[in-house]
């Protein structure tokens, strides 16, 4: 197959770009998937916070009445 | 980039001897120097985590290798395109130039499938780290054969008199060179925050559960 000086010119630049481009989205989809995470842990660590504080409530209401 | 691009693909003379596929040498060049850039940068952080061992070393010379292989890999796709343009050849296993970076290349993608048959640990890290060290001698090999084979596959272009172009030309290829280096740089951060992040997050999960 035979190729235009030209043409290889644009595919030389079009690699770089398409490389730049892969490399982009991969990174666009594991911020998308540490954004997730987050999220998770932030539930978790909400869910934990609840947790404490019911355990901590009692104990100080009864040292009140105490 | 943007600015780069127009210069290199529009301003930019046509070379009189190579015509328009003489333009592949703005992208082409300033892409195997940041790869080589990015092997040595590999290594010296590979350096600090042996001699200092800071932990975040290995992070950073893990990322470095891998944006040197990455630009690596375009080097070797962008030249063979090149030598394809310019003397209708894909590949020439008689030059030194070439061999070379390619065994540089797959030393360094070689350093990956270390890195990953080995538990994560300090013992990971400090086989890797001397592993990126020994690559770091094949980068002054590569980058002088360019001077010692003196083939016709890959003239001198930078000698002891200066650049063998004309003042725009050598202007177009130094800001193609600064725009390769800051998109290298730029990605480097992206790449080292986001593996930070992951490892931060990981540790987060493995304290709340």
């Amino acid at each position: 197959m035979s190729w235009s000086q030209a043409e290889l010119v644009a595919a030389a630049y079009g690699v770089v770009f398409v490389f730049v481009l892969v490399y982009v989205a991969i990174i666009a989809a594991k911020l998308v998937r540490l954004q997730r995470e987050t999220a998770e842990l932030l539930e978790l660590a909400r869910g934990r916070e609840v947790a404490v504080r019911r355990d901590v409530t009692p104990s100080v209401e009864a040292a009140d009445e105490a | 980039m943007g600015l780069a691009l127009v210069l290199a693909l529009i301003v930019a003379p046509e070379d009189a001897d190579q015509g328009i596929s003489q333009r592949i040498f703005y992208i082409h060049v300033p892409i195997a120097l940041t790869a080589y850039f990015c092997f040595g940068l590999g290594a010296w952080k590979a350096l600090l985590l042996l001699w200092r061992g800071n932990e975040r070393n290995d992070l950073e010379s893990y990322v470095a290798i891998h944006q040197g292989t990455i630009f690596g890999a375009l080097t070797l796709i962008t030249g063979s395109i090149w030598a394809r343009a310019s003397w209708d050849v894909w590949w020439s296993w008689s030059s030194n130039q070439l061999v070379l970076f390619l065994v540089l290349f797959l030393f360094y993608c070689a350093y990956f499938m270390l890195r990953f048959s080995l538990e994560e640990g300090p013992r990971r890290a400090r086989s890797s780290a001397v592993y990126a060290l020994f690559g770091v001698v094949l980068i002054p090999i590569s980058f002088l054969a360019i001077r010692l084979a003196e083939d016709f596959i890959h003239p001198t272009v930078f000698t002891r008199e200066g650049p063998q172009m004309t003042g725009l030309m050598f202007a177009t290829f130094c800001l193609s060179w600064a725009a390769v280096t800051l998109l290298a740089y730029v990605l480097y951060r992206v790449e080292l925050a986001g593996k930070r992040l992951d490892a931060d997050l990981r540790e987060l999960r493995e304290v709340l559960q």
